[in-house]
């Protein structure tokens, strides 16, 4: 009984994690790119800093008709926000934010691969939306959705299994319990590389090429309108946490700090996955959309190569000061 | 996909759960299993062989409508469904580590390199009534008898072999890194052999295709769409844009769903598109 109530607990915290921090960073990203690019609403509405904002989209998104199209294939277009934002709660689950099994959703032996593959899984949302809008647009954004996938995930892999090398272990905690601050140099080429990739497995700008909204109207989403639409929208920022998150696990120690090593831990993780968030938000509004084959040849002529580099390196580190 | 082919994938997909079954018992023979049936009998199932019994007949069914859906991109999504599938039944056999490589390798590359290879090609909404095969009773003959080859080998080699569920997780990536890397390492090394064999093959293939518009001056076996903008590129020297920037004139071999049924007559994967980067 006593393990039930806890395992519910979890879940309920988790869950609840889900469904705040990507609002979080939903309202933060108002406000950053209000104050980077001169935007007002997100300045005034509701009267104090702009709060209101993203109550109004939530009500704005909410009274939208909920339309799909008459040549659309219904059931899988109605379904793919969901297996679009489904696997990022499941990956929620297995994010250490604190030292200690009580900190974490649910531990994980194969950490790493349960969450670069249940991330991929993701992509198949935007791929059967693109399909399944009976758009020429939305099946360019899908094509483009699922070339970029293709591209990434190798060198995202890659990045992880140079830390996995480091730490001796595929386990999330097990890694952030053995890293050490030596590691970020060491491995922040494979940090980089991870980040990149991960922003570009998100469709984030500057990659967003699947969602183009001037050249491609949204690629995959141009069919989609009020809470399914919001859907996506919700699945890309819990992509960011998500993504932050994993970043933060990996490359930056997690809950390791200069102080405040007891009982504090989970302070330096969220503040080390809000700070990416952070950079994530400043890329969109500083950085230019890639052109699509310049998209491509990133990954697989200087990721890759970078990603394999950085595993090497680890090798040789690991073989000479084991 | 013509169903032979889908066939081949139910039998493929069996084959991945008698071969990953076979190398995990092995594995965990020697450590927490129990060899003794006498503990254990078909009569009161646990919970979890219940679960388990369950979605092996949710992953059958989604194979077999796979194979038999006449809707192309369906087929795709149900696979995802079996390959998913069995990835649980790899979960409840505490073989985790297998677990996740099946669902980040097969759902989330194969899977989405499938549906890549449809939408570029041909991938209609609604039913394509020529998604079918004379072959089709050849194919469920190999299908069958390729499973049943399956299930007798492995019924028969494991048949009183029982995994300790209360132990130790006994697929556990460490179990399966070492069982792979000291008993296995042959087999092992002999598939990468394999897969590189793969990959130069594709090398060999794409540089083919791209050699091929190149030199056509006589565009005798290339498709319409190749062939109008080879004579395209011919006919406008002056146009300084590289052939990979041709992507407008490549675009409508590129069968939308919006043309339904209709069949431009040119399967687009034969309209040898040299630069696949540029026409995305």
């Amino acid at each position: 009984m006593n393990d039930a109530l806890d395992v519910a607990l979890r879940l309920l915290v988790v869950f609840v994690v889900f469904l705040t921090f990507p609002l979080i960073i939903g309202q933060t990203e108002h406000k950053v790119m209000a104050h980077m690019q001169g935007r007002l609403g997100p300045m005034y509405a509701g009267g104090f800093h702009g709060w209101a904002q993203l109550v109004a989209d939530g009500v704005k998104f909410a009274q939208k008709e909920d339309i799909v199209p008459a040549g659309a294939d219904r059931r899988i277009f109605q379904l793919a926000p969901a297996v679009a934002l489904l696997p990022y709660l499941l990956v929620l689950l297995a994010i250490p934010i604190g030292p200690g099994e009580s900190a974490v959703g649910e531990v994980i032996d194969a950490g790493i691969f349960f969450v670069l593959a249940v991330m991929g899984v993701g992509v198949l949302g935007s791929l059967m939306a693109g399909w399944a809008s009976a758009n020429k647009f939305s099946l360019l954004g899908g094509l483009r959705t699922a070339a970029q996938l293709l591209a990434y995930e190798l060198p995202m892999l890659l990045a992880a299994a140079s830390v996995a090398m480091a730490a001796g272990t595929v386990s999330l905690p097990g890694i952030v319990d053995a890293f050490e601050w030596w590691w970020l140099p060491w491995q922040i080429v494979g940090a980089i590389v991870f980040f990149v990739a991960g922003l570009a497995e998100l469709q984030r700008p500057p990659f967003d090429m699947p969602v183009a909204d001037s050249e491609i109207i949204f690629g995959a989403y141009t069919e989609y309108t009020g809470l399914r639409f919001a859907l996506f929208l919700l699945a890309e920022y819990a992509g960011i946490v998500v993504l932050c998150g994993l970043t933060t696990v990996l490359f930056l120690g997690g809950w390791h700090g200069p102080w405040g090593a007891d009982g504090l831990g989970w302070v330096w993780t969220l503040l080390k996955t809000a700070i990416l968030a952070f950079v994530v938000i400043w890329l969109r509004v500083t950085y230019p959309r890639l052109r699509e084959d310049q998209l491509q040849k990133l990954s697989w002529t200087l990721l890759v190569p970078l990603a394999l580099a950085q595993i090497a390196l680890t090798g040789v580190v690991k073989v000479v000061n084991p | 996909m013509s169903l032979t082919a889908a066939a081949a994938t139910v039998a493929h997909t069996a084959t991945t759960a008698a071969g990953a079954t076979v190398a995990h018992t092995a594995t965990t023979a020697a450590g927490a299993t129990t060899t003794a049936a006498d503990a254990h009998g078909f009569l009161s199932p646990t919970g979890v062989e219940i679960a388990f019994l369950l979605v092996g007949l949710v992953t059958l069914g989604a194979a077999i409508v796979t194979v038999t859906t006449r809707q192309l991109v369906h087929a795709a999504l149900w696979l995802v469904v079996a390959l998913g599938g069995l990835a649980v039944e790899y979960l409840l056999l505490t073989a985790e580590f297998i677990a996740w490589v099946q669902v980040l390798i097969y759902v989330g590359s194969v899977v989405v390199l499938l549906l890549f290879g449809l939408m570029l090609t041909r991938a209609p909404i609604g039913r394509s009534p020529d998604a079918d095969s004379g072959n089709r009773w050849a194919a469920l003959t190999v299908a069958i008898a390729s499973a049943a080859a399956l299930v007798w080998v492995v019924v028969d080699a494991f048949r009183t072999t029982w995994i300790d569920l209360d132990g130790a997780a006994a697929g556990s990536t460490e179990v399966t890194g070492k069982a792979l890397f000291q008993n296995w390492v042959l087999p092992f090394e002999a598939l990468s052999v394999l897969l590189l064999a793969a990959l130069v093959g594709a090398i060999v293939l794409s540089r083919k295709a791209k050699a091929t518009p190149a030199t056509a001056s006589t565009p005798s076996g290339l498709s319409v769409s190749a062939a109008r903008s080879a004579k395209a590129a011919n006919t406008t020297p002056a146009n300084e844009t590289p052939a990979t920037e041709t992507a407008p004139n490549e675009m409508p071999a590129t069968e939308t769903p919006d043309s339904g049924t209709a069949d431009n007559g040119t399967p687009a994967g034969a309209t040898a598109d040299p630069d696949k980067g540029g026409a995305l």
